[in-house]
């Protein structure tokens, strides 16, 4: 901006120089405004992470790290079966977790876009599912332990019922407490999403699907499904991503007796082996990406966006 | 405000700076460092300006020492409390970020090597003379046993001033000046437990299935774990403060298999996550702190440290000082650890169940009544009250193990970093990822 005011300002014989300048300048501009953010990523995201993958291939020892050139990371990350059983169990939750927030996500969003008529409740009831998030994420997760303990809330509930005569053990630090925690965060990450995809389907296109003499499912099916997909794959990104990398709940809620790569990762570190964990979160960083990249194959979001 | 505090209290604290006056003229000279003894007035203005950064693991970093040594000796004590293993990785990596290190011998054994810390002269150590035999010696009697593990005396000592490398014998340079220490062993609900508890290998007994948990700090876990396996008769160790690769196969198939037959019903690794489990009856026996003991007890809940056949896994702690540190700071730093050893704070430990240093300084700042509980395992004749005065032991009550001599004479291991330290980790996070 100031160049063009300074270069409007200059006198006549400046006259051929400014027609070169305002060739190029329209084509400099986009990139000095995309600048700031460039830089900021630079700095931020990219610099950090090309660090952490050359610290993933240095040495190390009990308690120092040494600038090198080794591929015994790697080598004893990826040959170890606790790695592989690590993966498979951290990519378990993340199905299971994505499995049910899609589910409760998808129907939630549906009853607030179809079902209620009224916008006002509309956003009074969207803003009652995000009112939980007001709070802090551990103390979500902390406040399932004494419902779902041995002599939890549930547990007694359930015996004083009558319903069982022993407590139910696999309710707390376990797979079913960890999965439980993990929809219970992060639900609201796929009903957002989705309601807003929702919300832009031109109602008329439902009208007409009844006109033509579709069922309610088959509407649901081949209208509403297709048009939701890009809140679908925007939702299912933050909850993958975000149960891929993952420690604490995996931590508190499974009583420290199952693993996830966040966890292994939060070992090493806890340990000192910073190019182990490096190397690590690389080879994390690369699955997850291939998992947004195969997401993003299937649902074209931007058409959306 | 600190001003007015200081300045009350120096007439009280003339007699004794003066006395450390001389010993740090005497301790000065012989150091080659006089730029202080030499002025003593703007010593004693100086110290309130002085801050001295302290981290370490949550046991002793306790805000009412810091409160104490700013009312008697004036200058201020920033602490921090971090776990085991932020302590070491700080220690070793940050070493600017602290000037006191309040760690335990174990990882001392990790990071003094890096050269992070400078030995202290015992000569300017007054009470260096009546510290219990177990950090200098190794016995805590003349003719008793030496314990597995890091014990402490193995790394307490260093060659020379400038050295890093462990000295096999008592010599004029500590690494780290004990203050703290303690015998651990499993703690029950005796209400839940249903039967007598009196060995390690109870905690793998098929009748706890699914309500036994063991902490999952690998250094220490894989300590109780060798203490159940030797009680079981299943692995014979050579030393399990510093197994050979097929003991740490063998201990951990041992624990994988009881792993997966359900027997561990959590594991804990933060202080707050013993006493809850235990508290809410979530687990029946586990590996256990003191202090979680006493905070379960002090819900109204039954619960005791179970003292085992075995005997018990000792650990300690102590303060060492920064390799930055020099001049009036240095000095600050000796005189503060002075101080620790000199009574006030070794009295307020062991009315906590740890253990001080030098109990013959601790026992002049506490009742009769509570050194008999505390140190002589003797009934209690009035109730027991905590350092803020909480009762944490009614009237007759006796200590879970007894007396001090029963208590760390009974020792069978200390705390310890192995020579295999990476590959037990390695298989450790195997063991808690099965």
């Amino acid at each position: 901006m100031t160049v063009t005011a300074e270069t409007s300002r200059s006198p006549a014989p400046a006259v051929a120089r400014r027609a070169k300048r305002s060739r190029l300048l329209p084509r400099v501009a986009p990139y000095l405004q995309a600048a700031p953010l460039t830089v900021t990523l630079l700095l931020f995201l990219l610099v950090p992470i090309l660090t952490i993958v050359a610290v993933s291939f240095w040495d190390y020892d009990s308690v120092r790290i040494y600038p090198d050139f080794v591929l015994t990371n790697y080598v004893e990350l990826l040959t170890s079966p606790v790695t592989w059983k690590t993966y498979l169990n951290t990519l378990k939750y993340a199905a299971l977790a994505w499995a049910a927030t899609l589910g409760i996500g998808f129907t939630v969003a549906y009853f607030l876009a179809f079902h209620i008529r009224s916008t006002t409740w509309q956003m009074v009831l969207f803003l009652l599912c995000t009112i939980p998030f007001w709070t802090s994420n551990i103390i979500r997760m902390i406040s399932w332990i004494p419902f779902l303990g041995r002599n939890g809330l549930l547990n007694s509930g359930l015996i004083s019922a009558g319903i069982i005569e022993h407590p139910l053990e696999f309710l707390l630090f376990s797979d079913f407490a960890v999965v439980l925690a993990f929809v219970h965060l992060y639900t609201l990450f796929m009903v957002v999403p989705i309601f807003n995809s929702m919300m832009r389907i031109d109602r008329s296109l439902v009208e007409a699907a009844r006109d033509g003499g579709a069922s309610g499912a088959q509407i649901l099916w081949n209208v509403i499904l297709p048009l939701t997909k890009p809140g679908i794959a925007i939702g299912s990104i933050f909850v993958v991503t975000l149960v891929m990398g993952d420690f604490i709940t995996v931590r508190l809620m499974s009583g420290g007796q199952s693993a996830s790569i966040g966890l292994m990762i939060a070992n090493e570190i806890s340990l000192l082996q910073y190019p182990a964990a490096a190397a690590n979160a690389t080879v994390l960083l690369a699955v997850v990406l291939i998992m947004v990249a195969a997401m993003l194959r299937v649902v074209d979001i931007r058409k959306e966006l | 405000m600190t001003d007015t505090r200081s300045g009350s209290k120096t007439i009280g604290g003339i007699s004794r700076r003066t006395l450390l006056k001389g010993t740090a003229a005497v301790a000065g000279a012989a150091a080659g460092s006089g730029a202080i003894t030499g002025f003593p007035t703007i010593w004693a203005q100086n110290i309130k300006n002085v801050t001295l950064r302290q981290f370490g693991t949550g046991v002793s970093n306790l805000n009412a020492v810091a409160d104490k040594v700013k009312e008697d000796l004036g200058f201020t004590l920033q602490m921090t409390a971090l776990d085991s293993d932020a302590v070491t990785q700080r220690a070793v990596t940050q070493p600017k970020s602290y000037d006191i290190a309040d760690i335990e011998y174990w990882i001392g054994k990790k990071v003094f090597p890096a050269g992070v810390m400078q030995p202290m002269d015992v000569s300017k150590i007054k009470n260096f003379d009546k510290i219990v035999p177990i950090f200098v010696t190794g016995r805590l009697t003349p003719d008793g046993a030496i314990a597995q593990g890091t014990a402490p005396h193995t790394v307490g000592f260093v060659e020379g001033k400038d050295s890093t490398k462990f000295a096999k014998a008592p010599t004029q340079w500590m690494t780290l000046i004990p203050t703290i220490y303690n015998a651990d062993t499993l703690g029950i609900r005796p209400d839940l437990v249903g039967r007598p508890v009196a060995s390690w290998k109870d905690l793998l007994d098929p009748a706890f299935k699914g309500k036994a948990s063991l902490l999952n700090i690998p250094s220490i876990g894989i300590m109780d774990a060798a203490m159940v396996c030797e009680a079981m008769g299943e692995v014979k160790y050579g030393d399990k403060g510093n197994m050979t690769k097929e003991e740490i196969d063998k201990t951990l198939r041992i624990m994988t298999e009881a792993k997966k037959s359900g027997q561990f019903r959590a594991f804990w690794k933060s202080f707050d996550e013993s006493v809850n489990l235990m508290s809410s009856g979530e687990v029946v026996i586990q590996s256990m702190w003191s202090p979680a003991v006493a905070a379960v007890r002090a819900k109204g809940i039954a619960c005791v440290y179970q003292p085992l056949k075995e005997g018990y896994r000792a650990w300690g702690g102590g303060l060492g000082i920064a390799k930055h540190l020099s001049g009036l700071e240095l000095d600050v730093a000796y005189e503060y650890i002075n101080w620790y050893l000199s009574g006030w704070v070794g009295a307020y430990l062991n009315r906590q169940g740890y253990y001080s240093a030098v109990p013959e300084t601790a026992k002049q700042n506490m009742s009769e009544d509570e050194w008999g509980f505390w140190m002589e395992g003797k009934p209690a004749k009035a109730d027991i009250l905590s350092p803020e005065g909480k009762v944490m032991e009614k009237a007759g009550a006796v200590r879970d193990g007894g007396s001090f001599a029963e208590r760390m004479g009974r020792v069978a291991c200390w705390n310890a970093v192995m020579d295999e330290d990476r590959y037990m980790v390695r298989k450790w996070n195997e063991f808690i990822a099965a």
